[in-house]
């Protein structure tokens, strides 16, 4: 176990070294960082002096170690456009984005789960070829067009909510449908494979031959061990849930994270799209590992596999 | 009697990839397929089939409605955006985009994963742990946020998406190939070949290769819907095709700014144009997922 649990923590940071190794050499690679590091329309001496400022001119190694150092003494850099650290920025705008989050997760886990079960109580039938469609839908359509059709739909025509901005509950329901579509539709579908497979189990069929009703089955001995696999799902999609909102805070001027990045790539604000994209990469890596270790702690196999 | 057996024996003896037979078995997605064929027939031909320039617009014929509406006319069948410009003309010219850069990246994406997976599954060893931790470490990266930090970094071309989307998604490829491989190296036909004297280049080039490429052509198509939906999203985020380039996530992106006052034909009809495209390849996907890959029925 503990070695099991070394050699996770090995990936983790190797993850977030390539991260950091990325991040650091594209922005060098393609261009010259001052140019990115300054404000649009800076004189070729204020680009000389950021130059000198931040070591531009020293050899790569040395550059990316002062990088790294900064990075990890929680130093990302100052916004142009907010004046203020990258950091406290990101701070700030994170409880928006779990808020926005956990409303669609939510929402995928209550449209999900119960028609997964549905699906796999009566396959074939019409309630199993509904959620496919339903699945196969949520697959396929952008999580920002869905958006833009609700406001078209429920804002502009109907006048129901608000097309953009926070503040209410009300703020939250299109926002919250347009994200966790995609998601409700994975939810559903290992709900209803990994229902299949407990309802296929000898101590269901065991349950079924005690004479416990359909119901009883189901709801006591089927789904209880069929949530596992699923809970585990939801736990990982969260953080990738935060990542992907980019574009449905965007639609919807979510103040989140997301709209941090898009903010950043709009206004040209450097610092502050490589220090959300380090952020959002390390969450999701470090959220990984402690998945990863959970399980390993629940189930013995995965463990003694690797 | 022999006789008989030999030639009832025959279509077991058939060619394990049978492309064009497996084609031809019951459920074959027919409307999906001829969507996709339509949609690149009009991407060949769309300076043909378009009726107006995609990128000149006439600025007095700015926010017509499509020609059923009200104050629409039949010379712009499905209006015009906000400078004027043919929505239908840009639908047109945005198809190209969008099949040009789907094929593109994928095939992109799989000949550098496919090969990488080859590589790493066949030789094993030090190579198999580079290849798979770095495939690991990219794993564990949230791949869109990856893709718009990419875009923004070397700025909006058609051409750099098609990169960074392989960038992005190559490690999907290498993973499924080199699970393969691990068990096509134990075959008979390849200690047979090792044995017969062949280099490590020839047997993974001649024997390995054509039997991986079942899987990397089902992941392949199942891959042009996520391809085309992240370029939708970066070209609407304004780092994916640059304006007055047409593709349909940056008329989604123009749409925006007008829906609020419910011209809805700017945001419809590209988002249905791309729904229809990624619905179409998921669902060839699946069939040919179920119908020639067995082994990937679980993905």
């Amino acid at each position: 176990m503990k070695q099991f649990v070394i050699r996770r923590i090995g990936y983790c940071v190797l993850s977030l070294f390539l991260l950091s190794l990325t991040i650091f050499f594209f922005v060098r690679v393609t261009g010259d960082p001052a140019t990115l590091l300054v404000e649009p329309g800076a004189s070729p001496a204020d680009i000389a002096a950021i130059h000198h400022q931040f070591g531009l001119d020293r050899p790569l190694i040395v550059q990316y170690a002062l990088f790294m150092a900064s990075v990890l003494t929680g130093d990302l850099g100052q916004s142009f456009y907010y004046r203020t650290p990258v950091l406290e920025l990101y701070w700030s705008r994170l409880p928006n984005s779990v808020m926005l989050a956990t409303a669609a997760m939510a929402f995928s886990l209550l449209i999900g789960i119960p028609s997964g079960i549905l699906a796999s109580v009566r396959v074939g039938r019409f309630w199993d070829n509904a959620g496919k469609v339903f699945a196969l839908l949520g697959l396929s359509l952008p999580s920002f067009w869905v958006g833009l059709v609700m406001i078209l739909v429920f804002s502009v025509y109907l006048g129901w909510l608000p097309s953009s901005g926070s503040g209410t509950p009300l703020h939250l329901i299109m926002p919250a449908f347009a994200l966790g579509w995609y998601f409700a539709a994975s939810h559903m579908r290992l709900t209803r494979s990994s229902m299949l497979e407990v309802l296929g189990s000898e101590y269901v069929k065991l349950a079924r031959l005690k004479g416990l009703p359909q119901s009883l089955v189901i709801a006591k001995h089927a789904f209880k061990n069929a949530l596992i696999p699923v809970l585990t799902l939801a736990g990982i999609n969260f953080v990738i849930m935060i990542s992907v909102a980019v574009v449905v805070e965007t639609v919807f001027a979510w103040p989140g994270v997301g709209r941090l990045l898009y903010e950043g790539i709009a206004f040209r604000d450097f610092p502050v799209v490589q220090g959300t994209v380090l952020m959002l990469g390390a969450m999701t890596v470090i959220v990984n590992l402690v998945v990863d270790v959970l399980y390993a702690v629940i189930d013995p196999r995965i463990r003694l596999a690797s | 009697m022999s006789t008989t057996s030999e030639v009832l024996t025959l279509p077991s003896q058939a060619p394990r990839f049978g492309f064009i037979r497996g084609l031809r078995l019951s459920g074959f997605p027919m409307i999906p397929t001829a969507i996709l064929l339509g949609i690149a027939f009009v991407a060949v031909f769309a300076n043909q089939l378009a009726p107006h320039n995609p990128e000149v617009g006439s600025l007095v014929a700015r926010f017509k409605p499509p020609f059923w509406e009200t104050g629409g006319t039949t010379k712009y069948l499905l209006g015009t955006d906000q400078l004027g410009r043919d929505v239908l003309s840009r639908l047109i010219f945005g198809a190209r985009v969008s099949m040009v850069v789907s094929i593109t990246a994928v095939l992109f994406a799989g000949v550098v994963g496919t090969t990488l997976g080859i590589i790493s599954g066949y030789l094993g060893g030090w190579v198999d742990q580079v290849i798979m931790r770095l495939v690991d470490t990219w794993l564990a990266l949230p791949a869109l946020t990856f893709a718009i930090f990419l875009a923004a970094i070397v700025g909006p071309s058609m051409w750099n998406i098609v990169i960074i989307l392989g960038i992005t998604y190559w490690t999907r490829y290498a993973r499924v190939t080199r699970g393969e491989v691990l068990s096509l190296k134990e075959r008979e036909f390849v200690r047979l070949a090792i044995v017969a004297g062949c280099s490590k280049w020839t047997i993974m080039r001649r024997h390995i290769l054509p039997n991986v490429i079942n899987s990397a052509i089902v992941l392949g198509t199942l891959m042009v819907g996520v391809v085309i939906i992240t370029e939708a999203t970066l070209s609407f985020l304004g780092v994916g095709v640059p304006p007055p380039q047409p593709a349909w996530g940056l008329m989604l992106s123009d749409g925006k700014q007008s829906l609020m006052v419910g011209r809805w034909w700017l945001t419809i009809f590209p988002g249905c144009c791309i729904m229809l495209m990624v619905l179409s390849a998921n669902i060839l996907g699946d069939w040919l997922r179920v119908k020639l890959d067995p082994q990937l029925r679980q993905l």
